[in-house]
């Protein structure tokens, strides 16, 4: 058990000044101008809550949101079971589990606009290993720049080349923590593979599965950079997702007021949905 | 056995093919990457890197990142040592929620700080220098340090701090001299957190820089935008980007996995 300690307010008073710096002052400005209107030379106008209901109902938004949604799904629907697979297969012991632990989290370590500017390489019909393979080898019509279907595709696999380590080591983590006990008591009842996985590996693993997912979300419905590198939102609306269409509003076309309202709806909605999911899969645990 | 080992050489080489494309167009010459296609470098160059290591202007960006980013995972560690250890041993009014409000920053769009950060950091007259960058990295660095690092603290058994006070030890003196070795796994897994988190962002640092801090990943957007063709030069500062974290992920290869799930294995 834990005591209680009002002084240890104490050891977190750097934390908390430090973050609070960082957080509650650029919030606070985001909040100012959500509410007022400015036609320059720091003049403002009062506004009241037009800018939300302006964001809200415009179409612009909403389909940016709904793009949004769909990438963050597709993310998990995907990263998660392949990141399970693949902790699954790896080898527990030996020489191979650095190699393989080392060589799955680089992708991770690269600048997010490298990772971007890789991807645009990679891909450059003609000129790069993936476009020349599928146009040229394969005579698949691929080319980013015109199509919506190759963009999107392009900056999914691009995100599973990114991230899906990240589930991969996490599942790893769990896997590894199970007694050998377990597996040989399995053994002698007889369980298939199915039904160690789903009473043996799968409990265990949903500690740090929750984490994974949480983390994915967030990441996923924040991501900016790659996607822009990438694609800068094209062709066309394609691929703009949340962040950057904020940042388009933001610093494009300098319209403070509706990025504000914007940016404090974005950061609602991650906040709500990140709770949602974080409260659902840790409802068995308060039972 | 055989076939399942098939599944990570599968991924791996899915995840190698872009590295290695980048590095391969890293040693070829504007002409042969023009040219058409090739799988390996046919005249082979260093070119692309001469020019990174004697421009100014190309160093100066690796040498400001890896300044902000050393800057930034010292102060998040120091900050967040003595945090974590009051979450993991004491109960205090607010702690809960003070700990659910530091997980939120983590979860704040980038593209929702950029533009007041901006004016922040201006208007203190910190705008284009290192500490800037470090500090404001700190707003998702210090929640996932005091995150991971309370995972760490949590498995020391209590007993380990009673004893230290019953033998007449100072706060202090226990935490540097017992507590601290005890969790070192921790700290390299926390510190090698914060490195990654502040080398890979560049939202942020592109925003709170012009000059004197730039950052690699800024002076590569230039060059990007501005010599629309020099794709070696791209890919070769590409490829440099990258052995920083190949360095930093060596040494913390084996508590790499447990580090991942945050200590809570």
């Amino acid at each position: 058990m834990k005591t209680e300690y009002q002084k240890a307010w104490f050891f977190v008073l750097p934390v908390l000044f430090l973050v609070a710096f960082n957080a509650l002052v650029p919030i606070m400005t985001v909040v100012n101008y959500s509410v007022q209107e400015t036609f320059g030379n720091n003049v403002f106008f009062w506004q009241g809550l037009d800018w939300f209901e302006q964001i809200l109902r415009s179409d612009r938004f909403q389909a940016a949101l709904g793009r949004q949604f769909l990438f963050t799904f597709l993310i998990l629907i995907i990263e998660v079971p392949l990141g399970i697979i693949i902790a699954l297969s790896m080898p527990r012991k030996g020489f191979w589990v650095p190699v393989c632990l080392v060589t799955m989290a680089l992708p991770m370590l690269i600048p997010w606009n490298v990772v971007g500017s890789m991807w645009n390489i990679f891909t450059l019909p003609k000129i790069g290993l993936l476009g020349y393979f599928l146009n040229d080898v394969l005579g698949i019509n691929y080319d980013m720049t015109q199509q919506p279907i190759s963009a999107w595709v392009t900056i999914i696999v691009m995100d599973v080349w990114h991230w899906t380590s990240l589930v991969v080591l996490l599942s790893y983590a769990g896997l590894v923590s199970i007694p050998d006990a377990y597996y040989q008591a399995a053994k002698i009842d007889g369980a298939s593979p199915w039904k160690v996985f789903r009473y043996i590996q799968l409990p265990k693993m949903k500690t740090v599965l929750t984490i994974a997912i949480l983390l994915r979300f967030m990441d996923s419905f924040n991501i900016y950079t790659e996607p822009f590198v990438l694609t800068g939102g094209g062709p066309g609306n394609s691929t703009t997702l949340l962040s950057i269409d904020l940042v388009k509003i933001a610093l494009g076309q300098f319209d403070l007021g509706p990025a504000a309202a914007m940016s404090l709806i974005y950061f609602a909605i991650t906040l709500l949905v990140s709770w949602l999911f974080y409260t659902l899969m840790t409802k068995d645990d308060a039972q | 056995m055989r076939k399942r080992s098939l599944i990570p050489i599968l991924y791996i080489a899915f995840l190698m093919l872009p590295i290695y494309w980048l590095v391969a167009m890293s040693f070829k010459t504007t002409n042969e990457i023009l040219s058409g296609f090739s799988l390996f470098p046919q005249t082979f160059t260093l070119d692309n890197y001469r020019v990174i290591f004697t421009d100014p202007s190309w160093y100066w960006g690796y040498i400001n990142s890896i300044i902000y980013v050393s800057l930034n995972t010292v102060i998040s560690i120091s900050v967040a040592l003595p945090a974590a250890y009051a979450f993991s041993r004491y109960r205090f009014l607010g702690d809960k929620q003070l700990f659910f409000w530091l997980l939120t920053n983590r979860m704040a769009p980038a593209a929702v700080f950029a533009l007041p950060f901006f004016q922040l950091y201006s208007s203190v007259g910190l705008f284009d220098t290192h500490i800037a960058v470090a500090l404001a990295h700190c707003l998702f660095n210090i929640p996932l340090a005091v995150w991971i690092l309370e995972g760490f603290m949590r498995g020391v058994p209590k007993e380990l701090d009673e004893t230290a006070y019953v033998d007449g030890y100072s706060f202090p003196r226990f935490f540097v001299t017992i507590f601290l070795p005890t969790i070192k796994a921790g700290v390299g897994v926390a510190a090698f957190f914060c490195f990654m988190f502040s080398w890979v962002e560049m939202l942020l640092a592109k925003t709170l820089t012009a000059v004197e801090a730039k950052p690699i990943a800024a002076t590569m957007t230039k060059t990007a935008s501005s010599a629309g063709y020099e794709l070696g030069l791209l890919a070769a500062a590409g490829t440099l980007t990258i052995i920083p974290g190949a360095i930093v992920i060596y040494f913390v290869r084996n508590y790499i996995a447990k580090g991942f799930a945050l200590g809570r294995v």
